[in-house]
């Protein structure tokens, strides 16, 4: 395959950034969106330019890490799938694909395609755990928890914190990342103790970090790579209203 | 490659006594510090996956001054997360037979008697809290509708032993030490560092004082005192290019402290996972692994013809070889990871494999699926068979899955005593990045149970011990600015070359000789020729390495480069362990050391010890460590 991309770059911060055009030739289909870019890299140090700087790690949708808006849609546009899982085959041959970073302003530009998405872990510093220490905890079987339950905490505990959500939305709100954890901790009884406290906790920071408000337009789990359903949101509101009524 | 041979290691720190009562002594006999003195006291922790993130959650919960460092831009990212099947614990919740004993016993022969007894006793009794810990922390285990834990079967145990959370166990225990070490953040008991990389410790007074690191985004050399420091920085597959570990996996860390006086214990066991998706082209950057949960009822099987080219459901069944049903009849597909890659490799190589290349076996649900049930199988393995058609394009509930044996957990590492600190005192290392739990080969589902094992409940207790001297004074000034230029000549040294290949394009050649001369089979032949042409690959990098950009901004290029030429260092180490021990042993297999049916032959009697090497200018030199064997009576491991 032979594609064009035009891939956004800026050097740091307070560079003003810009789209570049780049022809990469000789395209497997059976790469993944992440390797099509380590071909172009190499290239590009050899030509003697600086090769796009972009985060990943594990390469096999888990981590988080990697992520950059494709074609307009955050991890592109293959469905619940992370940006190492999206595969060249799934791009039509001497196709243009434009490549940018999560756009957000909690989630200010490092360099190229990096962004800094530290304002996620402030939210769950806030409040997104369970207050246990280390070293002596209950036998696990003295704490029974129906499987319904610890099988929608599990769906909603899958949240990678890549920021896609964030991308997607039209007012850059982080609610889908916060009601994920929120939801997960909720929905078990080792959570309960904390419930209120931990979502009023939580969305301030979210608020506080700059994120917009939630309108319930939907785009976010319209790109989540695992699929965290919205109405995980309905249930971070319950607990913060009800918190906030306290 | 020439080498010394050093004095033997004799004491362990490992309490005498019976083996069930020596972690409890340990515990009594350790030290402790008073909590107003905890706050004087500093400790480094780098590395946040289940072994750094519980060390450093729980050291900060118990007063001390932490700081943490990864490289990645959150502690959630480390690679723990990615291990998919489970955590083992000696919980005997099913009844089946499972005890503590039982776990030590399977651990240690499933290591292939190279392991030490005291710890793999001690990391069995803990495996119990691991989980009752996890369950407080609200990781969503798989339940029973009754309300209780649910568990399943794993390679290597003939017991109902692994927790698991779908097939996503490692993301949940990480987030869970995430979540605690978040909390400590807060709490303002543990400073993150993240985007930062550890590229050097600084040693004062033969004690480990600190640490040189790189910010990632500045490119700001810092310096970081501590009282302790502590590396849970992970194994070193990467060293064969193409692995299951993320990309971000290196050996820097561990690597810089063998040079400055870190023991490196049997750095050639390196476990080959039997099912991972098979290589498909030039430019693949890793390997994804297939979780060995899926051997529970997924059949492994080759046609029995050589170049059987026909699709799989035309195949009948026979002219079909399940062979490790054939071969293994106890175990079946279940046998340990060791075996059952070598047996891959083994039909493979007489020609029988499938897929391009022929480097593939089929793991295949086509009777799970009549047995159980499509949506059976969908609820147990759905997300691992979405994530096999997203990489090969196949739908593995039509065809049999194609998988390959792959690089993917190391369990040598820096040599620790039984109280987890390397032979630089106040340097404890913890994790992968450490040898001690494993023995020649790692069953499944417990490197999880090792990482947290280590963070949560040994280290916390041992590093105290070591604190309550403490603290250690003034740091001197003249290691601090040693180590700092050390680490600055080595950057500008690669900035500097300026020639016409990439660092990728070195690891991968570097890769394809360790995968070629030192991977699923070694010869003394393959492992002299490694010998002789990484020296020469290496001096080619020094001499033609490209580095573009600056020291002083994000370069990935350059952070690549500096974990390469750790790689070339340490896979001439690997090479000459591999090519000392003349015996096979786990994912240790020297050609040349095999019983009549082609099984691993170990030599007990010159090799029962563990290789430790030390750094000298003189080159290595080899300290034995004698492996003592007082309950788990050495045997030759069968699984037929």
């Amino acid at each position: 395959m032979n594609l064009t991309l035009k891939v956004w770059r800026q050097n740091g911060p307070a560079d003003s950034g810009r789209m570049v055009t780049y022809k990469v030739e000789d395209v497997s289909p059976d790469m993944s969106f992440l390797e099509m870019l380590d071909v172009l890299n190499e290239r590009l140090i050899l030509e003697g330019d600086d090769p796009i700087a972009f985060d990943h790690d594990c390469r096999e949708g888990i981590c988080g890490m990697c992520g950059m808006v494709i074609n307009g849609v955050a991890h592109g546009e293959q469905r619940a799938t992370t940006t190492c899982q999206l595969h060249m085959r799934h791009f039509e041959d001497n196709a243009t694909i434009t490549i940018e970073p999560w756009r957000a302003a909690p989630f200010p530009v490092v360099k190229d395609l990096v962004v800094d998405r530290s304002a996620f872990d402030r939210i769950i510093q806030a409040g997104g755990f369970v207050s246990v220490p280390a070293g002596s905890a209950p036998d696990a079987h003295s704490i029974p928890v129906r499987k319904e339950d610890a099988d929608a905490a599990f769906d909603a505990a899958t949240c990678i914190g890549c920021g896609a959500c964030v991308a997607a939305c039209p007012n850059g709100s982080a609610s889908l990342f916060t009601a994920a954890k929120i939801t997960h901790l909720s929905l078990l009884p080792q959570g309960q103790p904390e419930r209120l406290s931990r979502a009023k906790a939580m969305v301030d920071q979210m608020d506080a970090e700059g994120f917009g408000g939630c309108t319930n337009t939907g785009e976010c789990t319209a790109v989540c790579p695992k699929g965290i359903p919205l109405d995980t949101i309905a249930r971070m509101n319950t607990d913060y209203l009800k918190a906030n009524a306290k | 490659m020439k080498f010394t041979e050093g004095p033997e290691i004799r004491d362990t720190k490992a309490p005498a006594g019976p083996i069930e009562e020596r972690w409890e002594k340990r515990k009594f006999s350790a030290k402790l510090v008073n909590p107003a003195n905890k706050r004087k006291l500093n400790v480094i922790v780098v590395g946040t996956g289940l072994a750094g993130g519980s060390a450093a959650a729980t050291l900060g919960e118990l007063g001390y001054n932490v700081k943490s460092f990864c490289y990645q831009d959150t502690p959630r990212r480390a690679h723990s997360i990615a291990a998919q099947g489970g955590i083992n614990a000696a919980k005997n919740y099913r009844g089946d037979g499972d005890s503590i004993y039982r776990l030590f016993y399977d651990t240690v022969k499933g290591g292939d008697f190279r392991a030490r007894e005291s710890n793999v006793y001690r990391l069995a009794q803990v495996s119990v809290n691991i989980i009752d810990q996890a369950v407080a922390q609200g990781v969503p285990f798989a339940r029973e509708y009754g309300g209780l834990l649910d568990t399943r079967s794993f390679g290597g145990a003939q017991v109902s032993r692994t927790f698991y959370a779908r097939g996503q166990t490692g993301q949940q225990l990480l987030l869970g030490a995430y979540q605690a070490l978040e909390r400590q953040i807060a709490a303002g008991t543990v400073t993150m560092h993240t985007r930062h990389e550890m590229l050097d410790v600084i040693v004062s007074d033969g004690r480990a004082r600190g640490v040189i690191v790189r910010d990632m985004v500045t490119g700001e050399i810092e310096r970081h005192l501590a009282d302790a420091v502590v590396l849970a920085t992970g194994g070193y597959g990467n060293v064969f290019f193409l692995s299951t570990n993320a990309k971000g996996c290196n050996t820097t860390a561990i690597w810089r402290a063998h040079e400055r006086g870190a023991y490196f214990a049997n750095p050639c066991y390196t476990q080959i996972h039997p099912t991972c998706i098979p290589v498909s082209g030039e430019y693949q950057s890793k390997l994804t692994l297939m979780s060995e949960s899926l051997r529970n009822d997924g059949r492994v099987w080759v046609p029995l013809r050589k170049n059987d080219t026909r699709a799989p459901g035309d195949i009948p069944d026979e002219e079909r070889d399940y062979y490790l049903e054939r071969i293994y009849p106890a175990f079946g597909n279940l046998v340990p990871r060791d075996i059952a890659s070598r047996a891959a490799k083994n039909v493979c190589d007489e020609g029988r494999g499938v897929g391009p290349g022929g480097l593939g076996v089929y793991l295949d649900f086509r009777d799970a699926i009549a047995r159980l049930g499509r949506d059976a199988v969908e609820k147990k393995y759905g997300n691992l068979f979405e994530m096999y058609e997203r990489i090969t394009g196949e739908n593995p509930y039509d065809v049999p899955m194609r998988i390959y044996p792959a690089v993917h957990y190391t369990m040598g590492g820096l040599w620790v005593d039984y109280d987890l600190q390397s032979t630089i005192p106040g340097l404890f290392v913890i994790g992968e990045a450490n040898f001690s739990d494993h023995g020649a080969n790692r069953l499944g589902a417990s490197a999880l149970m090792q990482g947290l094992a280590d963070g949560y409940f040994v280290l916390p207790t041992t590093l105290g011990d070591y604190l309550a001297a403490g603290p250690f004074g003034d740091v001197d000034e003249e290691a601090v600015a040693e180590a700092e230029i050390k680490v600055r000549s080595k950057i500008d040294r690669l900035l500097a070359v300026n020639g016409t290949r990439t660092p990728d394009s070195f690891h991968r050649e570097l890769g394809k000789l360790m995968w070629d001369y030192c991977g699923m089979e070694r010869t003394e032949e393959s492992l002299r020729k490694a010998l002789e042409r990484i020296p020469e690959l290496r001096e080619e990098f020094w001499q033609n390495v490209k580095v573009s950009g600056t020291a002083e901004e994000l370069n990935q290029v350059l952070e690549k480069a500096g974990r390469v030429a750790d790689f070339f260092d340490l896979a001439e180490l690997m090479c000459l362990d591999a090519l000392v021990r003349t015996e096979s042993c786990g994912g240790h297999f020297r050609a040349e050391s095999q019983d009549a049916d082609g099984e691993a032959l170990r030599d007990d009697e010159h090799f029962a010890h563990v290789s430790a090497w030390e750094s000298t200018p003189d080159g290595p030199v080899l300290h034995k460590e004698a492996l003592e064997y007082e309950y788990v009576k050495m045997t030759q491991r069968s699984y037929k």
